[in-house]
């Protein structure tokens, strides 16, 4: 009898979950505001205080399918055992867990010239402690593009949320640079070139 | 008494210089270690005790507040050195410039990985966008509306301009003039008349163009507003002759709301 219990208990278990999960999918890959993602505290709403359990799961589901969640803090330095605090102002979003091949990059509408571009742009903005004239960005992309292009570029990187540029036409990295790219391992990987 | 106000004048130059400088500092990137800071201390200590008016207190403490900033900039700075994050730019620009397109794109995916999002068309904007194509009216029926009329052509005469609101009844400077006339008829003993009681009219169309007029009689120095803050009362003083405040005096721009609720409370008589 107590068998028979048992397996009910874990069968019921598994179903909450399975449902929990699946609201969770709809909720992260869906857009719901103008930047995609999903507030902690929204998660919490909806699928409970023990989202971030349902948030594992999901992401073990998504690592054969080379996706992975991703948990962006509110805060600066990366954090280690992140508190309830913490994980309610994060922003969660589903992104690709490997890389992408330049002819996948090409199906996504990005140029081999925009991608370099944009690597280029980041890692300025990096090596300036964050924040650099727009005027040095682009004479250094006029290094690597038409110069007709380097405006355009520009435009669609700050359009997209990579860059931010303020009154004073100063560059910063935006909400996607951070979400999107590994900053430490783009400075690493460019000064361990060899040229 | 002249030397003193002599030392005033440098000290407030020189405060001004420092507030530019740490100014420029912020805004455009430069290096915050070309400040020395103990240098702009003794200059701010220095004239210190010259200071008696509010103006003068609050341009030492902008003075300090700006270097403060840059004192945040020096640390920011110094923290970003001990960061992993911390290379080089020259060396790194470097890099950047040797390397072809390809290879930095190929580096870059490398680190790349694209938030997965996808766009849905929510019930809200479906039902929007089949009331907007049920609203539409056949591409033909559309085509014959675009065609253009004939139509001859013939002169206009000047009223039919003023009927049309395309030419002014008046100059607009003569309209002013005599809008300054009507204001200065209109004031008490005291020189002055409260706002809403020389700007409000009958209807609500004829008030926005009052307000629109006494805006100018302001600006161009007809009349002048004096505001009772605590009162919450804007009055309009006349001048006897129209005075040339531009340039001479710091403009300050006075926001007063001239709303539907504000007129009607006015009729009303709830302004008071």
């Amino acid at each position: 009898m107590d068998e028979v219990e048992k397996r009910r208990t874990g069968l019921r278990r598994k179903a909450y979950y399975v449902r929990k999960i699946k609201r969770a999918t709809h909720l992260l890959f869906y857009k719901h505001h103008r930047k995609p993602g999903v507030k902690g505290w929204e998660l919490r709403r909806r699928l409970g205080s023990d989202y971030p359990k349902v948030l594992g799961i999901l992401d073990s589901y998504l690592e054969k399918l080379d996706l992975q969640v991703k948990t962006v803090f509110d805060e600066e330095k990366p954090v280690e055992k992140p508190t309830v605090q913490q994980l309610d102002k994060a922003r969660f979003y589903i992104t690709l867990r490997g890389s992408l091949t330049p002819k996948e990059t090409k199906m996504m509408g990005w140029r081999i010239d925009d991608i370099a571009g944009l690597a280029t742009a980041i890692s300025c903005i990096i090596s300036k402690k964050g924040k650099a004239p727009r005027e040095e960005v682009e004479a250094l992309l006029r290094n690597k593009l038409p110069g007709w292009r380097v405006d355009i570029n520009m435009n669609r990187y700050i359009r997209s949320g990579y860059l931010a540029e303020d009154e004073n036409k100063q560059l910063y990295l935006d909400w996607r640079t951070c979400t999107e790219i590994d900053q430490k391992a783009l400075v690493d990987l460019l000064l361990g070139t060899e040229s | 008494m002249s030397s003193k106000r002599h030392r005033k004048k440098l000290g407030s130059e020189r405060l001004q210089r420092v507030i530019d400088l740490c100014k420029s500092i912020e805004e455009r990137s430069l290096d915050p270690f070309i400040v020395d800071v103990d240098d702009i201390l003794m200059v701010v200590r220095e004239y210190f005790p010259e200071w008696e008016l509010p103006e003068e207190l609050c341009l030492d403490a902008e003075a300090i507040h700006k270097l403060a900033s840059v004192i945040k900039l020096q640390s920011d700075w110094v923290k970003h050195q001990s960061t992993s994050l911390y290379t080089d730019p020259f060396l790194l620009e470097e890099k950047i410039r040797r390397l072809s397109k390809e290879e930095l794109a190929n580096l870059f995916l490398e680190v790349w990985h694209p938030i997965v999002e996808l766009e849905q068309i929510s019930s809200h904007s479906l039902a929007e966008a089949i009331k907007y194509w049920q609203s539409l009216l056949p591409i033909s029926e559309r085509w014959l509306k675009t065609s253009s009329l004939e139509t001859e052509t013939g002169a206009t005469t000047r009223e039919e301009l003023i009927k049309q609101r395309i030419l002014a009844e008046k100059a607009f400077s003569e309209e002013l003039e005599m809008f300054w006339e009507e204001l200065k008829q209109r004031v008490s003993d005291a020189g002055k008349i409260r706002y809403w009681d020389f700007v409000g009219a009958d209807t609500y169309s004829e008030t926005i163009k009052r307000a629109y007029m006494t805006s100018f009689l302001v600006t161009y120095g007809y009349a002048t507003l004096e505001v009772h803050r605590l009162e919450e009362e804007i009055f309009v003083k006349p001048f006897e002759k129209p005075a040339s405040i531009i340039g001479k005096k710091q403009l300050i721009s006075i926001p007063i709301s001239v709303s539907v609720e504000e007129w009607t409370k006015w009729k009303r008589g709830e302004q008071d």
